[in-house]
C-alpha cells in the first residue's frame, strides 16, 4: 500500500493585491494535474463518512474514483445524480465542517479537498459543448408540483421532482432565477455565469421557471393548489434583514447587507453607470456582523475602493463566517474590530452618516447559542469615522407568505413549521425547506431540505390517484 | 416580456402606459404598486398602479420623465415591451365607509388617486378631491375625477386654473371652518405629503399617505425602503406603502430619498447621450 500523502494540493488564488482591485473569482480552480494529484489522495475507505457528512449525500468516493480513472463524464454523472448544482456547491459549501470534517484523512489533519474536486468536475463539464445527459429520468407521472422560490432549496427540489417524472413549475419573485446565489453571494466567490449554467441544467430536466411571480401577492398558495398543482414546495428563504434599532440607523449611507449586496450582485451596480442601478460607496466603510454575509459585503466594499472595518461583538473564535473567507478578507486588507458593538450613528449637515459610536464588549457566560455572551464594558464608548455602514446581522422570512396563507403554521420568528425529516408543513399538500424553515443557514442545508421534501412529495403523489 | 398596449401623454413628460400583465391585472387593488425594469441593464423601480383591467389583462402606470429609467421608458411606444413587471405589491388602500373622505393629489399623483377615489365612492363615502399643480398645463383627468367626486377643488401655484395657492389651503379652510372630514388620503411629492400631514395634524383627522421610497425587490428583502413610523422601522414594500402621515419621520424619509441624487444625474447624462451607453 502506498504511503498516505498528507499534503493537500493548494488551490491557486489571485494574489490579494490583485484581487482587491477586481470582481473576478478569487480561487482559480485546479488544473487537470492538480485535480488528479488531489484525487489520488482519496484512499477509497470503507467508512464513506464523507457521504454521510454531506447534506445531499453526494457519492463522493465514487466520483473521485472516476476522476482518478480520468473518466470525467462519469464523474459528472455521479455528481449530478445527487446534486443539480455542483459548481455552486464546490464553491460555497462549508466543506470543512461537513464532508471534509469527517474524511478519514481529517484525523491526520489533511482531509481530501472534496469541494475543490467537485468544483473541478463541475467546471470541466461546463466547458464541454455536449452536456452530461441528465441520467435516468422517470416516465412522466402527469402530476404537477409548484415550487416557490428559485434559490438553492427550490432548484434542488425542482430538479429532483422533475427527475422523478413530475411536471414542475418554479415561481420566482425576482427577474432572474438563483435566489441568494444571484443577489447575495458576490461574483468573486461565485460567478453568476456558473449559477445560470446550473439553472439551465435544471431547466433541461423539464423544469419550467416563471419569473416575476411573487407568491403571496401575484398568486397565493391556495390558488396554486386550486389551479391544478397537486403539491407545493415552499423554499422562499429568509430575506427580511434585521437591524440594530439604534439612533441614526435610517440615515442615508446606512445599508442592510441585502441592499448593498443586491445592488452589487443582482443589479451589477459595480458596473454603474453602464448598468443603471447606482450605489454609494464610502471611503470609510464599517460592516457590522461576523457571518459569511458580512465577509461578502466587506470584501465587495474593498473592491469598490473603500477602507473597510468589520465590527463584531464577540471575538474571532466565535465568528460564524467560514475561516477561509475570514482569511481572504484579512489578506485583502480588511480591519477587524472584535468585541465591539455599535450604539448609535451620527449624521453630518447633509443628513448623511458620518460616524458611529461603539462600545467595547467582554465575553460572559454562554448563552442559548452555546457561545459566550458579549457584555458591554461600562465607559468604553468610542467613535469611529464612517461614511457608510453595512448592517449584516442576519435575516428572517419576509411576511408575504404568512399573511397570504393564514392556515400555514409559523414559529415565533416567522419560520414555517415543518417536519425535520420530510419538510411537510401543517397545511395539506404543502412542504417547506431551507431558510424559511431553519432561519438563515447554508446553501447546502437548504439543498438537503429540498431534496428530502422532493422524496416525500413523490411518495405523497404516488398515493394520489 | 410585458408589451405596452397603449400610451397616453397626459401632460408634457408625464405618460400613462397600459401594459399587458394579466396576472398583475387579476389581483390589482387601489393603492398597490408594481416594480418594473425596462431592460437588461435597467434599475428596478416602483410605480403606483393607476388603473387595471382584469378582462383585458392590463395594468396602467403613470410616470414622469425625470431619471434614467423613466427616460428610457418614455422612449418606448405601443408594441414595445419592458423586461420585467412584478406585482401587485404592497397592501391595498383600506377602503370602507368612513363618511367624508378628502383625497389630495399633487402633480401626476392625480392618476394614482383615481382608483382610490372610485373605491371610496363605491363604499359610500362623500368624496372631496383636491388636486394641486404648478399651472393649468399640468392638470389632467379633471373630468374623470369630477365623476367620482362630490366636490372637486383645483389649485395651481400661479392661479392659471382653479384657486391660486397650494393644495393644503382648501383643506385647511374646511378644517378651520369645522367641516366634518373623517379621513384624508394625500399622495404626491414627499414635501406635499409632509405639509398635508402638518395641516391635518392639529385637527386630529386621520391622514394616510402613500410612500414612494427607493426600492429594489419590493418584497421585504433589501430593506432600503425603510420608513420610520412612530419610532419603529417599517418597510414600505410589505408594511405599506400607505402609512399614518402623522407618525412618519418626514425629515429622515426625505433625506433617504436624496441618497442617489448625484448618481442619478450621472446616469441620466449617459442615458441621454445620443449614441447610447458605451
Amino acid at each position: 500500500m502506498a504511503k498516505l500523502d498528507l499534503n493537500r494540493v493548494g488551490m491557486p488564488k489571485q494574489s490579494a493585491d490583485q484581487r482587491r482591485l477586481n470582481f473576478d473569482e478569487v480561487a482559480l480552480g485546479y488544473s487537470a494535474e492538480e485535480a488528479l494529484q488531489e484525487a489520488s489522495r482519496c484512499i477509497d475507505c470503507k467508512a464513506r463518512n464523507c457521504v454521510v457528512g454531506c447534506p445531499v449525500a453526494i457519492e463522493i468516493p465514487d466520483f473521485i474514483r472516476s476522476l482518478k480513472n480520468n473518466d470525467l463524464p462519469e464523474a459528472a454523472r455521479i455528481l449530478k445524480r445527487t446534486n443539480a448544482l455542483p459548481g455552486v456547491c464546490g464553491r460555497v459549501c462549508p466543506q470543512e465542517s461537513q464532508c471534509e470534517a469527517v474524511c478519514t484523512l481529517a484525523k491526520k489533519g489533511a482531509p481530501v479537498a472534496i469541494g475543490r474536486l467537485e468544483r473541478y468536475i463541475a467546471d470541466w463539464e461546463l466547458g464541454q459543448s455536449a452536456k452530461t445527459a441528465p441520467g435516468e429520468l422517470r416516465a412522466p407521472t402527469g402530476k404537477r408540483v409548484a415550487v416557490i422560490g428559485a434559490g438553492p432549496a427550490g432548484l434542488t427540489a425542482a430538479a429532483e421532482l422533475a427527475r422523478l417524472g413530475h411536471e414542475v413549475t418554479v415561481f420566482e419573485s425576482l427577474h432572474v432565477a438563483g435566489g441568494v446565489l444571484m443577489y447575495g453571494i458576490p461574483e468573486f466567490r461565485l460567478p453568476k455565469s456558473i449559477v445560470q449554467s446550473e439553472v439551465d441544467y435544471v431547466k433541461s430536466l423539464g423544469v419550467n421557471i416563471e419569473l416575476n411571480a411573487v407568491i403571496g401577492k401575484t398568486l397565493t398558495i391556495d390558488e396554486l393548489l386550486a389551479g391544478g398543482f397537486q403539491a407545493v414546495f415552499l423554499g422562499t428563504g429568509a430575506g427580511l434583514p434585521l437591524f440594530l434599532n439604534i439612533e441614526g440607523e435610517n440615515a442615508p449611507g446606512v445599508y442592510s447587507a441585502n441592499e448593498f449586496l443586491s445592488r452589487v450582485n443582482l443589479m451589477k451596480a459595480w458596473r454603474f453607470p453602464e448598468y443603471d442601478t447606482p450605489l454609494k460607496v464610502g471611503t470609510e466603510v464599517v460592516v457590522i456582523g461576523g457571518g459569511n454575509v458580512a465577509m461578502d459585503a466587506a470584501r465587495s466594499a474593498v473592491r469598490l475602493g473603500a477602507h473597510v472595518t468589520v465590527v463584531y461583538r464577540r471575538s474571532r473564535e466565535e465568528m460564524p463566517a467560514r475561516i477561509e473567507e475570514v482569511e481572504n478578507a484579512e489578506e485583502e486588507g480588511i480591519d477587524f474590530l472584535y468585541l465591539t458593538n455599535p450604539v448609535s450613528f451620527q449624521i453630518n449637515e447633509h443628513k448623511w452618516v458620518n460616524g458611529m459610536t461603539c462600545q467595547k464588549m467582554e465575553l460572559g457566560e454562554p448563552d442559548a447559542s452555546g457561545r459566550r455572551r458579549p457584555v458591554p464594558v461600562a465607559g468604553s464608548e468610542f467613535n469611529l469615522p464612517v461614511d457608510m455602514a453595512i448592517i449584516a446581522l442576519g435575516t428572517r422570512p419576509n411576511p408575504l407568505i404568512a399573511r397570504a396563507t393564514p392556515d400555514l403554521e409559523f414559529a415565533g420568528k416567522g419560520n414555517v413549521i415543518a417536519d425535520e425529516q420530510t419538510g411537510l408543513t401543517r397545511k395539506q399538500a404543502v412542504w417547506a425547506g431551507g431558510d424559511i424553515v431553519t432561519g438563515a443557514a447554508t446553501v447546502i442545508s437548504a439543498m438537503g431540505a429540498g431534496k428530502a421534501a422532493a422524496a416525500d412529495i413523490d411518495r405523497y403523489l404516488a398515493g394520489l390517484e | 416580456m410585458y408589451p405596452i398596449i397603449a400610451v397616453d401623454e397626459l401632460v408634457p413628460r408625464v405618460r400613462l402606459y397600459r401594459i399587458h400583465a394579466p396576472r398583475v391585472a387579476q389581483k390589482a387593488a387601489a393603492g398597490q404598486f408594481v416594480i418594473l425594469r425596462v431592460d437588461e441593464k435597467g434599475e428596478r423601480i416602483p410605480l403606483t398602479i393607476a388603473d387595471w383591467d382584469a378582462a383585458e389583462g392590463s395594468v396602467s402606470v403613470v410616470f414622469m420623465e425625470v431619471g434614467t429609467t423613466t427616460t428610457k421608458l418614455a422612449r418606448l411606444g405601443v408594441g414595445d415591451s419592458i423586461a420585467d413587471f412584478v406585482g401587485p405589491l404592497g397592501n391595498p388602500t383600506e377602503v370602507e365607509n368612513f363618511g367624508t373622505v378628502c383625497l389630495m393629489a399633487g402633480g401626476f399623483a392625480t392618476a394614482t388617486i383615481m382608483p382610490i377615489a372610485r373605491a371610496m365612492k363605491a363604499a359610500g363615502n362623500y368624496i372631496i378631491t383636491i388636486v394641486g399643480a404648478r399651472n393649468k398645463d399640468l392638470l389632467f383627468w379633471q373630468d374623470r375625477l369630477a365623476e367620482v367626486s362630490d366636490e372637486l377643488i383645483i389649485s395651481t401655484d400661479d392661479g392659471s386654473a382653479g384657486r391660486k395657492g397650494v393644495v393644503t389651503e382648501p383643506i385647511k379652510e374646511k378644517l378651520e371652518r369645522g367641516d366634518k372630514i373623517d379621513r384624508v388620503i394625500a399622495i404626491g411629492p414627499s414635501i406635499m405629503m409632509k405639509f398635508s400631514a402638518l395641516t391635518t395634524q392639529p385637527y386630529g383627522v386621520k391622514t394616510i399617505v402613500s410612500m414612494n421610497p427607493i426600492m429594489i425587490d419590493g418584497t421585504g428583502m433589501c430593506g432600503c425602503c425603510r420608513v420610520s413610523v412612530a419610532g419603529q422601522t417599517r418597510f414600505a414594500c410589505v408594511d405599506g406603502p400607505e402609512f399614518d402621515a402623522h407618525a412618519i419621520d418626514w425629515d429622515s424619509f426625505m433625506s433617504r430619498q436624496r441618497t442617489y441624487i448625484d448618481e442619478e444625474k450621472r446616469s441620466l447624462e449617459l442615458c441621454r447621450c445620443p449614441e447610447g451607453p458605451g
